[in-house]
């Protein structure tokens, strides 16, 4: 016990904590506002009749599922500003990396999800007279939410914990704050008081997404 | 109304229409019936555009769907005014489940025929109550049995005016007791003269309300004619005596 029977100590942890927890946030927020639109972008061209918008999003999503996310990271960070000349802020560059990992998970997420919607629809949409961008809108995508709520939830909860991949380019985030503090002081202390924050992050998202799941339960099919 | 002339189309190897010929004139109720494959269904899709045509020719309401002779298949506006034209009901309902059965009726009037909201639910209880359903309005699909769900799409058809109905096996996935209050409403529609084709399994009652019955077999129409002399034809006979009765 070399925090917990130390108030100052602890506070002054306590304080750094909250800091690198404000950089976790932030990389979860800005890859979940970017890269939640664009997996559909990427989803809706994965579907398009035409090969040439179909094949390199299709590439695109085997590279980014099929490679390590830290991989990823250490390219952008490392090698874009290699070819583009200006170094990025660090912390846009990791955000760029997640957002194109994440991204190419949903849009399969979401590809699933539009598939899962029985042909009929389209079809009764079709006679009904409706374009095919009204169709999407108004009749697939609603009906593709409520089938996505779940697998979304999962690539979230997973989100929150990768963020703290980012020490491996030297960002100091929430994990990174710990891991710092354990081994100064030489106690595990620190890492749990981590994971307790990630678990509690994570209870709040289940939360919100069980929500999410018991309003589209207002109908079924 | 509707003629389509020498329509052929294949899946593949596959030749489901041989060139099927079929006119339905205003005012007219056709049956078409004829053995599980014929080509039924894939020819009352290609009707609507949910199966493109391989050859052949479709004019609905005095607008050309497609003609292989000259140039093919008509631009977008062309295809929307013909398909517009007509109503459409499915063996599988294919109700919007997210939506109440009011909105159901109302969204595409909304959406595609850009009628205010009020117009649109006015005439979406003139139809629920035409099919019998004004009361279920509010409800979701899923909580309607089948013979409501399938008024509730005929409703659906019927409340964007169309010039023509077409149903493709509208009872086929109902018990009988359903079957008969779908095939009341469809008898309904029937007498108010509406131009109506409705491919059906239900023989008695092509016979009762059809004017002109059309049989097909093999991707081909093998006779047609009233419904006294395609139920006399031999070929009709040993198929019908085979078909389930109602
Ligand atoms: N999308 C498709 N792809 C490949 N083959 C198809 C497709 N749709 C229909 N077919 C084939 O076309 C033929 C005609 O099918 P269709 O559904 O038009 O028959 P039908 O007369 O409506 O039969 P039923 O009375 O069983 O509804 C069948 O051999 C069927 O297997
Ligand atoms: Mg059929």
């Amino acid at each position: 016990m070399k925090y917990f029977n130390n108030p100052d100590r602890l506070v002054s942890l306590l304080w750094q904590l909250w800091q690198g927890l404000g950089v976790t946030m932030s990389l979860f927020g800005f890859t979940l506002l970017f890269s939640l639109p664009l997996g559909l972008a990427l989803a809706l061209l994965r579907m398009s009749r035409h090969k040439a918008l179909r094949l390199p999003v299709q590439l695109f999503i085997l590279v980014m599922r099929g490679t390590p996310l830290i991989l990823q990271v250490f390219t952008v960070y490392f090698v874009l500003p290699m070819i583009f000349g200006a170094a990025f802020e660090r912390l846009t560059a990791v955000v760029i990396a997640f957002v194109m990992n994440y991204a190419a998970y949903f849009a399969e997420i979401y590809r699933g999800g539009v598939q899962a919607v029985p042909v009929g629809q389209r079809e009764a949409a079709h006679v009904l007279g409706f374009a095919r961008s009204q169709a999407f809108m108004r009749i697939i995508l609603p009906q593709v939410i409520k089938r996505i709520v779940l697998p979304v939830s999962n690539e979230v909860i997973t989100l929150v914990k990768d963020t703290a991949l980012v020490t491996a380019v030297g960002m100091v985030e929430l994990y990174r704050v710990a891991r710092n503090a354990a081994s100064t002081v030489g106690s595990l202390e620190p890492l749990f008081i981590a994971g307790a924050v990630y678990l509690l992050i994570n209870a709040v998202v289940s939360f919100l997404f069980n929500r999410v799941n018991r309003y589209f339960s207002y109908y079924q099919g | 109304m509707l003629q389509a002339e020498n329509i052929t189309k294949r899946y593949a190897d596959n030749k489901v229409l041989r060139g099927v010929s079929l006119r339905v004139d205003r005012g007219e109720v056709v049956a078409v019936i004829g053995p599980s494959g014929s080509g039924k269904s894939t020819l009352l899709r290609c009707l609507i555009d949910l199966e493109r045509v391989d050859g052949g020719r479709i004019m609905v309401g005095g607008e050309t769907l497609v003609d292989s002779q000259a140039g093919g298949y008509a631009g977008k506006a062309a295809l929307r005014r013909v398909i517009l034209k007509m109503g459409f009901v499915f063996q599988s309902f294919n109700l919007f489940p997210h939506l109440t059965v009011l909105r159901n009726v109302t969204e595409a009037q909304e959406r595609v025929l850009k009628r205010s909201k009020r117009e649109a639910r006015e005439r979406a209880m003139e139809v629920l109550d035409k099919v019998g359903l004004s009361d279920k309005a509010s409800e979701y699909p899923y909580m309607l049995s089948g013979g409501q769900q399938q008024r509730v799409a005929i409703a659906r058809a019927l409340a964007m005016d169309p010039q023509m109905l077409c149903f493709d096996e509208p009872t086929s996935a109902l018990d009988p007791l359903l079957t008969m209050e779908v095939l009341r409403v469809i008898k309904g529609l029937a007498e108010e003269d509406r131009t109506m084709l409705v491919v059906t399994h239900e023989m008695a009652f092509a016979r009762e309300v059809a004017d002109r019955v059309v049989f097909m077999k093999e991707g081909t129409v093998r006779c047609e004619g009233t419904p006294e002399e395609v139920f006399d034809h031999p070929e009709v006979r040993a198929f019908s005596s085979q078909a389930p009765k109602p």
